[in-house]
C-alpha cells in the first residue's frame, strides 16, 4: 500500500535551496511548529498512558514473573525453573499440537471461505445488502452467546442436536461433536469460522470493489473462466488485503481460548481441546501458578512474535 | 480562544484527567478507623441482588451487628453468586483486592499462604471475639491451621453423599424410602431410571472444569482409595481402587447407557438437569439440593440423600470439605476483632445469622438439612443449633434420615486439590465420552501428570 507523501515534503526543483542560517521568519516558524507539536505530543499522552499501562507494563510484568516464584508472600528469582516446570507439563506440548492444528484448520476452513463468500457476494447483483447483513450477524452476537447456541443446538451429540437431525435426515451417520476427540478441533473451527467470518467478509468485498472493473472485462475478453478471473485478477488485486488478513487470522487463533472454554468446558475429552492460551489459564487460575502461566505467556510471545517476524520478512521481500 | 487554543486546552485538560484519574486508581484507601473512633471492616460474598431474600437477610443482619456494636462498621461487598469462582479468586489474591474479611474455601490456605495475603489470627480467635470458639469442631478449625498458626474461621462444612429424585424413584418401580447402597446397586437402579427415557439420566457425573477431579477423588475414597500416598509427594490413583471407579462409570455410560448421552458436564451442567427433572441420581452435599431449588427451579420434595455407597458394602470414606473467612494481612488488631465478632454474629451464633432458623423457615430456604456441622458432638452449641433446626424445620427431614443415620468417615481434599482435579477430569472425560478407553492408560497418564505436579510444586 503507498503511502502517501506530505504536501511539501519533496523538494520541488527550481527552487534554491533554503538557507541554513534561521531567519525570524523561521524561527517564529519553528516555535509554531513546537507549540502544534506539543499539542500533537499532549493528545498522544492519552494514548501512550493507556498503551504503558495496560499492554507494555503488564508484558515487561510478565517477562519478570516469569523468572520468580512467589511461596508464602516471598518472592524469589529462580532463573529458568518457571520454563523447564511448563514445558515438563505433560499437557504443555498437547496444547501446542492443539493450538497449531486449529490455526490451520482456520487457515483451510476460516480464511478461505470468507474470501470466496465475497466473491459470490461481490457477483451478486440483487439483495446483497440483505445478504451482507446476513453474513455480518453472526460477529454482532457476543461471542459466548454464539459459542453456546452451537453448543448446546447444534453440538448436542443425542438425535436432538442440529447437526445430528441433519446428519440423520441425510441418512450419514452422527457424530459426538465436541465429546468427541478427533472431532473436537473440527467443531470448534465451524463455529469460530461462523462467528467471526462476517468481519473478513466485508473487508474482502471492499477490497474487492476496488478492482478496476476494466481488469475483468480485459479477462474475459482473453477468453478467461470464472476460476482463471479469480485467479489471475482478482488475487493479485487483493494481494495486499489477502495477506494482512492471513496475518491477522493467525495471530487471532493461536491466542485460541474462548471457544475451548466454552465449547469443550476447558480441555476437553481427555485434553483435545486445550490450547496453550487455557493452559497459561489454567495455570494462572486455578493452579496456583501465576509464574509458571508468566512463562507459558512469554513463550507464546516469542513464538508468535518470530512468526510475525519471519512473516513481514517473507511479505515486504515480496513487495 | 483561537482553535489551536482550544486544541491546547483541550489536550491539557485530557491530560490532567488521566493523570487524576491514575492518581486515584493509585490511591490506598485507609478508612480503618473514621474520627469518632469507628471502626470498619470491608467483608466479601454478600448476596447479589437476584438472591433477594438472601440478601435482605444479610442486610438485615448488618443492621443489627451494627446495632449491637456501634463501634463496628460492616462494609459489604458482592463477589458474585459464587463467592469463590476460583479464578475470580485467584485475581482478587493477585490482584490485592481481598476484602478485609474474605471468603474461601478450605482448599485455599496454601494459595492464600503463598499470596502473602493471610495474616495470622491465632491470639485474636478467642472466645472473647466468637462466644461459641470453643464448641467449634477442632478438626475444622486445623484446616485453617499452618504451622500452628491460624488463618482463617471455619464457617461451613459439608461431605458427600447419594442425591436421589424420588419421583423418578418412584416413577421408576424403585423404593423411594431405600436409596441404593453399594455401587452395583446405583447401577441397576440407574438403568431403570434411564430405562423411563425422555432423556433422563439414571446416574450423572461430572468430567470438565476441575468438578470431574473433585468427584473422581470422592468416589474413590468411597472405594478406599486415596488420591496422593501418606506422604503425600507421589499419586495413588494408579490402583484397582482407581480402576473400579473408571470401571463402575464406564458400565454405566457405555455398557447400560443410563448417563444420558451430554458429557463435560460441570457444575451448573447437573444441576441444571436436575433441576429439569432429568437426574435420578448423584453425589454432592446436602446443600446441592439448596442449589437445584433455588438457582434450577427445582422442587425440595423430589430429593433425598442417602450415605456415599461402596462397591460391596458401605463406602469406606467419603469427601468433606468446606468454607470460611480469612483475615487479609496487615489489619489493625481492632480490625481483626471486629471481623471475629461479625463472623461470630452471623456464622457461629445459633439463632443468628445463617443459624436463624426462624427467620429462614417462611423463605425459599430449607431448614432440617443435616449439614453443616460446625460445632463439636455434645457441644452446647450444636445441641442449641440441632434444637433450633428441628423445631424450625421446613424440608423433610425424613429425606435426609439414610444419610444421617449412616454416616460414613469424612476424608479432606488432597494437597493441590485444584491442580489434582485438572489432570483427573481428563480420566473422567476419557472414560465417560470414549466406549472404548483405556482405564490403564487412563490412570497411569493421571498418576504423572500428577507427579509431575507434585514434583515441580516441592
Amino acid at each position: 500500500m503507498a503511502l502517501t507523501a506530505a504536501p511539501g515534503a519533496t523538494r520541488r526543483p527550481g527552487r534554491p535551496t533554503p538557507s541554513p542560517q534561521p531567519t525570524p521568519a523561521r524561527r517564529a516558524g519553528r516555535g509554531r511548529r513546537v507549540r502544534d507539536n506539543l499539542t500533537g505530543h499532549t493528545f498522544l499522552v492519552g494514548a501512550l498512558v493507556c498503551f504503558a499501562v495496560f499492554s507494555w507494563y503488564p508484558m515487561v510484568r510478565g517477562v519478570v514473573m516469569s523468572f520468580q516464584r512467589t511461596r508464602r508472600g516471598e518472592t524469589t528469582w529462580v532463573g529458568w525453573d518457571n520454563y523447564a516446570r511448563i514445558i515438563a507439563d505433560p499437557s504443555f506440548w498437547t496444547a501446542w499440537k492443539n493450538t497449531f492444528v486449529f490455526t490451520g484448520l482456520a487457515l483451510v476452513l476460516g480464511y478461505a471461505v470468507p474470501f470466496l463468500v465475497a466473491i459470490l457476494l461481490n457477483e451478486l447483483r440483487h439483495a446483497t445488502g440483505y445478504l451482507r447483513v446476513l453474513v455480518y450477524l453472526p460477529v454482532m452476537l457476543p461471542p459466548a452467546s454464539a459459542l453456546f447456541l452451537f453448543k448446546f443446538y447444534a453440538y448436542d451429540p443425542s438425535g436432538a442436536g442440529l447437526f445430528n437431525a441433519v446428519l440423520t435426515a441425510l441418512g450419514l451417520p452422527t457424530s459426538e461433536w465436541m465429546q468427541s476427540p478427533t472431532m473436537t478441533m473440527p467443531a470448534m473451527v465451524l463455529a469460530s469460522t461462523w462467528m467471526n467470518m462476517g468481519g473478513a467478509v466485508l473487508i474482502y468485498l471492499a477490497a474487492l470493489q476496488n478492482v478496476p472493473g476494466e481488469l475483468y472485462e480485459a479477462a474475459e475478453l482473453d477468453g478467461a473462466g470464472l476460476w482463471r478471473r479469480i485467479v489471475h485478477v482478482t488475487v493479485p488485486q487483493t494481494r495486499l488485503i489477502l495477506a494482512l488478513l492471513a496475518m491477522l487470522q493467525i495471530v487471532a487463533t493461536m491466542q485460541l481460548f474462548i471457544e475451548p472454554l466454552i465449547l469443550a468446558n476447558g480441555a476437553g475429552t481427555q485434553d483435545s481441546a486445550t490450547s496453550v492460551a487455557y493452559l497459561i489459564y489454567q495455570h494462572g487460575f486455578f493452579q496456583n501458578d501465576l509464574n509458571g502461566a508468566a512463562a507459558l505467556g512469554v513463550i507464546m510471545l516469542v513464538v508468535l512474535a518470530g512468526f510475525s517476524a519471519v512473516y513481514l520478512r517473507l511479505t515486504a521481500r515480496q513487495d | 480562544m483561537s482553535v489551536p487554543q482550544y486544541r491546547k486546552a483541550a489536550a491539557l485538560t485530557l491530560a490532567a484527567g488521566l493523570g487524576l484519574s491514575l492518581a486515584a486508581c493509585s490511591t490506598k484507601s485507609d478508612d480503618s478507623s473514621d474520627a469518632g473512633g469507628k471502626v470498619t471492616i470491608t467483608v466479601d460474598c454478600q448476596p447479589v441482588g437476584a438472591q433477594k431474600e438472601l440478601l435482605k437477610n444479610w442486610n438485615d443482619d448488618v443492621a443489627a451487628f451494627q446495632q449491637q456494636n456501634p463501634d463496628i462498621v460492616v462494609k459489604s461487598v458482592s463477589v458474585g453468586e459464587q463467592c469463590n469462582n476460583p479464578p475470580d479468586f485467584t485475581a482478587r489474591l493477585a490482584g490485592g483486592t481481598v476484602t478485609d474479611v474474605f471468603y474461601g474455601y478450605m482448599t485455599d490456605l496454601t494459595q492464600v499462604l503463598d499470596s502473602g495475603q493471610a495474616m495470622d489470627i491465632t491470639d485474636y480467635a478467642t472466645r472473647d471475639t466468637i462466644p461459641t470458639w470453643d464448641s467449634v469442631d477442632p478438626a475444622l478449625k486445623e484446616v485453617f491451621t499452618d504451622g500452628g498458626k491460624l488463618y482463617g474461621v471455619p464457617v461451613k462444612n459439608y461431605s458427600m453423599g447419594l442425591i436421589y429424585n424420588k419421583a423418578l424413584f418412584q416413577r421408576a418401580g424403585l423404593d423411594p424410602a431405600t436409596p441404593p447402597k453399594t455401587w452395583p446397586e446405583v447401577r441397576a437402579a440407574a438403568k431403570k431410571i434411564s430405562a423411563l427415557g425422555g432423556g433422563i439420566a439414571g446416574y450423572s457425573e461430572y468430567s470438565a472444569g476441575n468438578t470431574g477431579g473433585w468427584h473422581f477423588t470422592a468416589l474413590l475414597y468411597s472405594q478406599g482409595g486415596q488420591v496422593l500416598t501418606a506422604d503425600g509427594k507421589k499419586a495413588d490413583v494408579n490402583n484397582p481402587a482407581g480402576r473400579q471407579v473408571l470401571q463402575n462409570l464406564r458400565d454405566m455410560r457405555h455398557g447400560d447407557d443410563s448417563m444420558g448421552s451430554r458429557q463435560l458436564l460441570q457444575w451448573g451442567d447437573l444441576l441444571t438437569n436436575a433441576g429439569a427433572g432429568k437426574v435420578g441420581m448423584f453425589i454432592g452435599a446436602p446443600d446441592a439440593t439448596q442449589a437445584i431449588v433455588t438457582q434450577f427451579q427445582g422442587r425440595y420434595q423430589d430429593w433425598a440423600m442417602g450415605p456415599l455407597p461402596g462397591q460391596d458394602g458401605p463406602a469406606t470414606a467419603t469427601l468433606g470439605g468446606g468454607e470460611g473467612y480469612f483475615f487479609k494481612k496487615g489489619l489493625s488488631p481492632e480490625q481483626v476483632r471486629a471481623g471475629l465478632k461479625w463472623i461470630a454474629f452471623q456464622k457461629l451464633t445459633p439463632g443468628k445469622g445463617q443459624f436463624d432458623y426462624v427467620r429462614a423457615k417462611p423463605q425459599n430456604y430449607p431448614v432440617g438439612l443435616p449439614q453443616p456441622l460446625l460445632f463439636a458432638a455434645g457441644s452446647d452449641a450444636q445441641k442449641q443449633e440441632l434444637d433450633l433446626r428441628k423445631a424450625n424445620a421446613n424440608v423433610d427431614t425424613a429425606n435426609f434420615a439414610a444419610f444421617e443415620a449412616n454416616p460414613v468417615p469424612i476424608k479432606g481434599e488432597p494437597r493441590n486439590a485444584q491442580a489434582i482435579y485438572a489432570v483427573l477430569d481428563a480420566a473422567m472425560s476419557g472414560v465417560l465420552t470414549n466406549p472404548n478407553a483405556n482405564i490403564d492408560a487412563l490412570l497411569t497418564t493421571a498418576e504423572g501428570k500428577i507427579n509431575q505436579l507434585l514434583a515441580a510444586d516441592s
